[in-house]
This record gives structure tokens, sequence and C-alpha cells, in this order.
């Protein structure tokens, strides 16, 4: 596999230079048809050392880092990999389609599904046509045109989480951006079938948190969820963007801590290295783990599904009670 | 009830450091109109319900000014004042910046919420402080919002939610962003009860709370000139927004583009509330 400097993080190049080493002594033992194999061993456990002392240090800055990585896997590769098949649908029937908001059916093992989830793009031409994963206000009303036809028929919906942020351009604005997102957030807390929500990669704020209201929320172990990104809140809290690796600490962001958090039900651990290094691996785990809650959640009626929904929400959030004597009721 | 006064004792003590400190003005005689630069005697300004009497620019409004112009006298009742801020973040300094806004505003958190009536009809009702962190939305704004439409549903009352908001309380992380999601939960609660929910956008209201409780009124209402939207002012200009027409992100933008009901300057604003009050309470008075 060829790299570009570009996809490589820093923490990364230890491994990848290791590996380069192993790759160059596997070719050269295939050519002079000798036996290296104790050295390449050796050499695979040293890199196998190295890569789990690395990854057992990771900061939320580093995960930042590899939440968006360029290789990470994005909707579309999962879609592609956990269903036995699917289907795109497209359009939210009142303005267009929006590239970076995608949808459709699928079946996974015995359970009919409808899936929504924002889309990256890969090289450059792709992620201006992909807007770079964030959704515009059709993109929110598609999904929720998407997710009222799985009520219809009864299907649980599947919402894979991607973006940096919605979209914020003049256009998202005049056709209503907040007001696409509040109402995919009322709306979502009354839907009578099973919602599980699934965050991949960058949870980026509300435009994540836009399709993110479900019975269960997963999230992928290399994965953030964050109300700004750690560099839009070095700016405007410590007055300096280059303090954002402190800010990723402060902000709590990773899988870890939102689980802790209680905003989220489960981390769903990657193949060391992460996502990009074993797409299958991820994939299989995430759907299994989809399905474990699907499974889960069968025994409940719609009624008790949009109720055990609201209530986790409801719950959300941390304060403290004071005994007031002044003030009674 | 033990709080028979205008406020309840505490807020009471509250609202006259809060007015104290909005009134800090250099000689305390008048006020230079920030827009227009005029010169305007605060005892005019005052009977003007702090609106420039020569540009129309609205001055921002600490939440219990905002109730002494907007419902009837002596009818106000707080509720859910025991709440107090956490920071379930250790976040850095936040206690600190918490003990500098009270002390500053008076108020223990960016949003107020109680029982009133307005023109005699029993409402709830809630009013964010910019005053207190830009009245940013964290888990206690948030609790009191979701509380007012509980109370709302509980006692089949109107709501009107009086919004503000410079984004989301950073220092409260991703449980601030919850918030969101949570407010408009609690907003499919009263339209499932039938109940009317009236926003007021006043000055500013963006980012997590315009994309949340503050867009899904039954009807919503802006004062003039507030500036509303989803990107907030430095997250908009991070991101070089190309050909912004002059209006962009103010009520009037607001308007033309379909996103609220109308512009209501502050003079008009009770008689508006009362009569939208009196279609929709009815209404609801049918349905339960
Ligand atoms: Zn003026």
């Amino acid at each position: 596999m060829s790299s570009s400097p570009l996809n490589i993080l820093d923490f990364e190049k230890p491994i990848l230079e290791l590996e380069a080493q192993i790759a160059e002594i596997k070719r050269l033992t295939a050519e002079e048809g000798t036996d290296r194999s104790a050295e390449i061993t050796a050499l695979e456990e040293h890199r196998d050392r190295l890569m789990a002392q690395i990854f057992s240090n990771l900061s939320p800055w580093d995960r930042t880092l590899l939440a968006r990585h360029p290789k990470r896997p994005y909707t579309l590769d999962y879609v592609r990999l956990m269903f036995d098949d699917y289907m795109e649908l497209h359009g939210d029937r009142l303005f267009s389609d929006d590239k970076a908001m995608i949808g459709g059916i699928g079946v996974m093992g015995n359970h009919q599904m409808l899936w929504v989830g924002q889309q990256k793009g890969r090289d450059l031409k792709d992620r201006q046509f992909r807007n770079f994963g964030s959704a515009k206000p059709e993109g929110y009303r598609k999904a929720m045109r998407l997710m009222k036809l799985a009520e219809k028929f009864h299907r649980p919906i599947l919402c894979l989480v991607d973006t940096p942020a919605a979209d914020c351009s003049v256009g998202a604005e005049e056709r209503g951006i907040s007001e696409a997102i509040a109402r995919n957030l009322m709306e979502m807390s009354t839907l009578e079938v099973p919602v599980i929500v699934a965050i991949l990669g960058e949870g980026g704020s509300g435009g994540a948190l836009g399709i993110g209201v479900g019975n269960r929320v997963i999230m992928l172990e290399n994965a953030i969820y964050s109300v700004i990104p750690p560099e839009g809140c070095a700016a405007i809290l410590f007055r300096d963007p280059n303090r954002k690796i402190e800010a990723a600490e402060a902000l709590k962001i990773t899988s870890q801590h939102a689980l802790e958090l209680g905003v989220i039900d489960e981390v769903v651990p990657e193949p060391l290295g992460g996502a990009h290094r074993n797409v299958e691996q991820t994939a299989k785990a995430l759907r299994e783990t989809i399905i474990r809650h699907l499974n889960e959640l069968s025994t409940l009626t719609g009624p008790e599904l949009a109720a055990q929904r609201y209530d986790k929400f409801r719950n959300m959030g941390t304060f403290l009670c004071e005994e007031l004597t002044a003030v009674t009721e | 009830m033990a709080n028979t006064g205008w406020f309840g004792r505490k807020s009471k003590n509250a609202r006259k450091i809060a007015r104290q400190t909005v009134d800090a003005l250099p000689d305390g005689l008048w006020t230079k109109c920030p827009k227009c630069n005029e010169i305007l005697f605060n005892k005019e300004l005052e009977k003007n319900l702090r609106v420039c009497g020569k540009c129309n620019y609205h001055f921002k409004l600490s939440a219990y000014d905002r109730l002494v112009f907007t419902v009837d006298d002596g009818s106000f009742e707080e509720f859910a004042t025991e709440l107090r801020t956490a920071n379930p973040l250790n976040f850095p300094k936040y206690e600190a910046k918490l003990a500098e806004y009270r002390e500053k505003s008076g108020l223990d958190e960016s949003m107020v919420v109680g029982r009133a009536k307005l023109a005699e009809i029993p409402i709830v009702i809630g009013v964010a402080e910019f005053g207190f962190l830009g009245a940013s939305m964290g888990s206690v704004y948030g609790e009191k919002v979701t509380r007012a439409m509980e109370t709302a549903v509980a006692e089949k009352k109107p709501l009107i939610m009086f919004c503000s908001s410079g984004g989301a309380r950073m220092h409260e992380g991703i449980l601030s962003l919850m918030q969101m999601a949570k407010t408009s939960a609690a907003v499919a609660r009263m339209n499932q009860a039938g109940l009317p929910y009236i926003c007021v956008l006043t000055d500013p209201t963006t980012a997590g709370v315009h994309a949340s409780f503050a867009s899904l009124g039954d009807v919503i209402i802006a004062e003039p000139g507030a500036l509303i939207g989803f990107a907030g002012a430095r997250v908009a200009t991070q991101a070089g927004l190309i050909n912004r027409p002059p209006n962009f992100q103010t009520s009037e933008f607001q308007l033309e583009h379909g996103m609220i009901d109308m512009i209501v300057p502050r003079r008009e604003m009770k008689s508006t509330l009362t009569k939208l009050l009196q279609f929709g309470y009815r209404e609801a008075a049918n349905v339960i």
C-alpha cells in the first residue's frame, strides 16, 4: 500500500516504518530463496509491542486525529460490509438530494432496516461532492422522511454518524438549518420503532445529534463526540487555537468519556491501530453489536420504545440541587 | 405557597442586583445608543422599554426586567430555583467563571422559569439571561426549560419562552449538547397535549438553542434587529462565509426566509402575546 505522508499520523510512523522493513525482508527472502523467518517474527513481535504501547497511550487529541484519519472507513464502507443487501433512496421531496446525508434500506441478518448517515468523501473531488460530510437542511429533512418511512413499515432505524458539523453556509441558513435539526430532535423522540445510533468517526455537535436521538447510542472506540471541535473551543475559551490538545482533553470527547458521562451505551472496540487497519473486522464488530441491541429492543412495543428514548434523553445533564428555605412551594 | 411577594424573597434581592448592574452607567443619567450614538436619558429609555427612540434599537434586557415588562404585575412565581450548576467535566476554571457571573448578574444561572399570568391568562414562562455567560445552554438551562414544558403539560397551561443564547455551554461539553435533544423532546410532549407554545427570539438567539426548542414554537416571534442563526458569529467568521447578505442572520432575514412568523417591537409584545394566547388557550381548553 503506498501512502502519501498526508495519510499518516505522526504516531503511526514508527509502526509503518517497521512494517515497510518487514515487507522488504519478505520480498528479499522470496527473491533469494533464503530463510529469515526468525528475523521476521522478531520484527513482527516488536511491531505488535510498539503498537500496543502507542495505542494504549493515546491522548484525546490523538483520537481526534484517528477519528478524522483520511483512511478511516466512512458510512458507505460500513453499509457495504454490514448489510447482506442494501439500496439507497434519495431526496427530501422539498428541495434536493443532499449528498452529505445518505440513506436507504438494508438487510442485516434477520433484520430489515432503514439506515441514514453522513457521508464523507475520500479524494478532493469526492470530498467536495459530499460537502466534507456536512449536511444541509435538505439532508436532515431527507433523513427524517426516511425515518418516517421506517416507522410506517414498522422497521428499525440505524443512524450512522460521521460529520464535522452541519453545513452553515448562507443557503443552509436561508433554508432553516436550525429548524431542520430541531425538528429531527423532536420527531426522533417520538418514533415508535427501535432507533440505534452508531457514531463512527466525528460526532460533530448539532450536526451529529440531528440524527443522534436513539434508544441505544453506540460509539466506535476511536470516534469522538463533541459539542464543539477542540480547535474551536481553544479559539473561543482559551483565545488560542493552538491549545487544541488541551481543549480536546478538557472537553472529554472520547468514547470512554461519553460512556462515563452517560451519553452513550457502549463502546465498540476497534482493531489495534484503528478502524482503518482492518475495516472488515471493525464492520463485523459493529454489526454484531447492532444486532444484539436490536434483539434486546425487540421486546418493546412502539409506545414503549418512544418512552424509553424520551426518558433516556430526559435524564441527560448533571446539576446539583440546593435545599432552599426562603422559597418553598 | 410561601412566596407571595413579587419574585420571592431570594429572587427579589437577585433582581435588585441585576438592575443595579444593568443601570451602572457613567453618571447614571444617560445612555449612548450603541447603534445610532444618540444620547438617551435613562428615564426616557426606561419609559420606552429600553428601546432607542431615534433608531428603534432594542437594548438587551435582564431576565427579570423582561418579566416586569411582560407579565401581569405581581403574578410571577419562580420555580426550579434549587438547581445549581455542577462541573461534571471538571473543566478548568469553570467554578471561577460561574462565581464571577453570579456576582455580575445576581442570578444563579442563565435561565429563569416560573408561573405567571399574562392578561389574566395563567401561563408558564421562561426567560434567558444573556448577562449570565452569554445565556449559554448547560445542564441547568436545559433542565429548567424542560421543567417549564413539563409544568405546562401537568397544569395544562400555555408556555412562552423568551429565548436567547450564544450557544452551548462548552464547559459542560457533550452534556450541554444533549440539552438540545432533551428540550426538543419536551416540546413534543407539549404538542401531544395540545398546548400553545410561543417562542420569542431576542438578541442573540444562536447555535444550540436556535437549533432546538427555540425553533419549535407553534408561533415564533422575534424582536427587531436580533441576531438569529445556526452558526455563532465566530463560527460563521471562521467558515469565511461568502456572499453574505447584509441582513444575514437577523430577525429580518429569518422573516424573509419564512423561519419566523413576525417581528414585534417591544412595546407591542404584550398585546401580541395576549392575542396569540387568546387564540391558542381557547383551543387548548377544548382539546383537554
Ligand atoms: Zn439608536
